[in-house]
């Protein structure tokens, strides 16, 4: 599977060469569900942010279909990240640990992991993104319900509307950035991220590598299972 | 204006001129309609005109204790004469009645916030026409309007409003409600002209009676609007129903359609020009082999 054959040595036992699971079935369904549903809110709302990227409507079926559905799959997101919330809330808290690698991390920039502190299950980057994911889906989901019942809010107050959409607007904005930095880490920066967040399994290397702490853990305790 | 070829020049056994004919609406400053309530009767002709030509029907409405047809504009009704009771300053009463519609600004907050190509346009004579079979329902043009103007409907997702009967312009006709008016206190023609007649209306009141502060109502906060107003009372605009005394595209509204798209854009483009320069310069992260881990 993920361990290279010519890699392992002879004396190794058989257990030490096993695969380890990273992301259970849960975690990733949940991943991919705030996954695909923010990249469907990305490319629709990009659509109504710039007319230069006014023919996203026409990809995900014209302008009235985006506008129908993007605020119902919001709520989708919206969900997803709850749930993401009850399930990572306790791993995403800052530990002790983090303290030295957020100092450093222009170390983890320029690719120069061996001189950071060891690192648990999550590093103090993937925290921050979490974070900011689930404070931009608050932001995101209250001016968005204002964008999409306008008609509901009093004319007196009618300053709210535009506030909601710059809101709105700052909202992805931020997120957006978080979510390129995001799928860059995964994709390319850190070989083997992307095949645990869709398969669940990382090499024991990958896992001692880049959270220390975490391989740490589970191997001292005798059990894969995270 | 795309109907514009089709201006009539003869009609067979028609009494009198050609309407509209010799009508100058494309130049200067466009068309305009003048709304002078001082000689408003509140008779509603226009409310009833206006639904003919547009071919809505009438329905059920919401009694509100006055002679307002009802409490605001509806998709399918563009034009409202709004009653309001007024005491003015000697301590007499009086029934303000504006004819509440589509103000058709030169900057039109509504045409700018809309992110739909094509939903609004706002033609060469000034009128600004929302294009239903490109509107997407967003109501973006909603938050827009300083006047409060544009309303959805539910049912088909579209926003409509008063189109200043640009088809009936387009052909060099009046709109409905200006046909229908039975006292003359609607007005329709070029900006020019009714600028100078709403000056001299206004000039009229102030000197001839007791509406010593009579003025024009021709908002500049919005470029100016194709549709103007003489008042009693220009000092007090919100008197007539709410109508704002100096409107203006919110600034949101202006950020969010000026810096923040440009900006945003910027701030996008290069989140994406740095990854890919960070991958150049860096690279991806190597694992260590599996050796290492079995011998620490």
């Amino acid at each position: 599977m993920i361990v290279e054959e010519h890699d392992v040595l002879h004396d190794v036992r058989p257990e030490e060469t096993q695969p380890i699971l990273r992301y259970t079935l849960r975690e990733r369904v949940m991943h991919w569900l705030t996954g695909f549903t923010y990249l469907y809110l990305m490319a629709t709302g990009m659509a109504l942010f710039t007319p230069h990227l006014y023919w996203l409507a026409a990809v995900f079926g014209g302008g009235p279909t985006i506008r129908f559905w993007h605020p119902w799959v919001g709520l989708v997101f919206t969900a997803a990240m709850i749930w993401m919330y009850a399930v990572w809330r306790d791993e995403m808290r800052t530990i002790p640990e983090d303290r030295e690698w957020n100092r450093k991390v222009k170390l983890y920039i320029e690719n120069r992991d061996e001189e950071l502190p060891p690192i648990g299950r999550f590093n103090p980057g993937q925290k921050q993104f979490y974070w900011v994911m689930l404070f931009g889906t608050i932001l995101l989901l209250l001016s968005g319900i204002v964008m999409w019942f306008p008609e509901y809010v009093p004319f007196g107050i009618r300053g709210v509307r535009p506030i909601a959409v710059m809101l709105h607007e700052i909202g992805a904005l931020v997120t957006i950035g978080a979510f390129i930095i995001h799928v860059y880490m995964g994709l390319l920066v850190v070989p083997g991220g992307f095949r645990a967040i869709v398969h669940g399994y990382v090499s024991r290397g990958w896992a001692k590598t880049h959270h220390r702490l975490w391989y740490n853990r589970i191997v001292g305790s005798g059990s894969a299972e995270r | 204006m795309p109907t514009a070829a089709l201006e009539i020049k003869a009609i067979s056994a028609h009494p009198g001129p050609v309407p509209g004919k010799g009508a100058k609406r494309n130049e200067g400053d466009g068309v305009c309609k003048l709304i002078d309530v001082t000689t408003c009767i509140g008779c509603k002709a226009c409310e009833v005109a206006c639904l003919e030509w547009n071919g809505y029907p009438f329905h059920e409405t919401k009694f509100d204790n006055t002679y307002q047809t009802m409490p605001d504009l509806q998709w399918n009704y563009y034009n409202l004469i709004r009653f309001n009771e007024h005491e003015f300053a000697d301590g007499s009463f009086g029934l303000l009645m504006r004819k509440d519609q589509c103000m058709h600004c030169a900057d039109p907050g509504c045409l700018r916030a809309c992110p739909a190509d094509g939903a609004i346009v706002q033609y060469s004579n000034g009128i600004v026409d929302f294009q239903q079979e490109y509107c997407i329902g967003c109501q973006y043009c909603v938050s827009g309007c300083p006047f409060n103007i544009p309303k959805f409907n539910s049912m088909t997702k579209k926003v409509h409003k008063c189109t200043l009967c640009s088809d009936r312009v387009a052909v060099g006709l009046e709109p409905a409600c200006i046909k229908s008016c039975p006292t003359g206190c609607l007005h329709f023609g070029t900006k020019d002209d009714m600028k100078a007649l709403a000056e001299t209306r206004a000039a009229q009141l102030r000197e001839q009676t007791a509406h010593t502060n009579a003025g024009v109502y021709d908002p500049p906060g919005v470029g100016g609007t194709q549709v103007m107003y003489v008042l009693h009372d220009i000092r007090n605009p919100e008197a007539y129903g709410g109508l704002p005394a100096n409107p203006t595209i919110p600034l949101m509204v202006r950020l969010w359609k000026g810096p923040v798209k440009w900006l945003g854009g910027l701030a996008i483009s290069l989140g994406l020009v740095g990854v890919v320069a960070h991958f150049l310069r860096f690279g991806p992260k190597e694992a260590h082999p599996i050796e290492e881990v079995h011998r620490p």
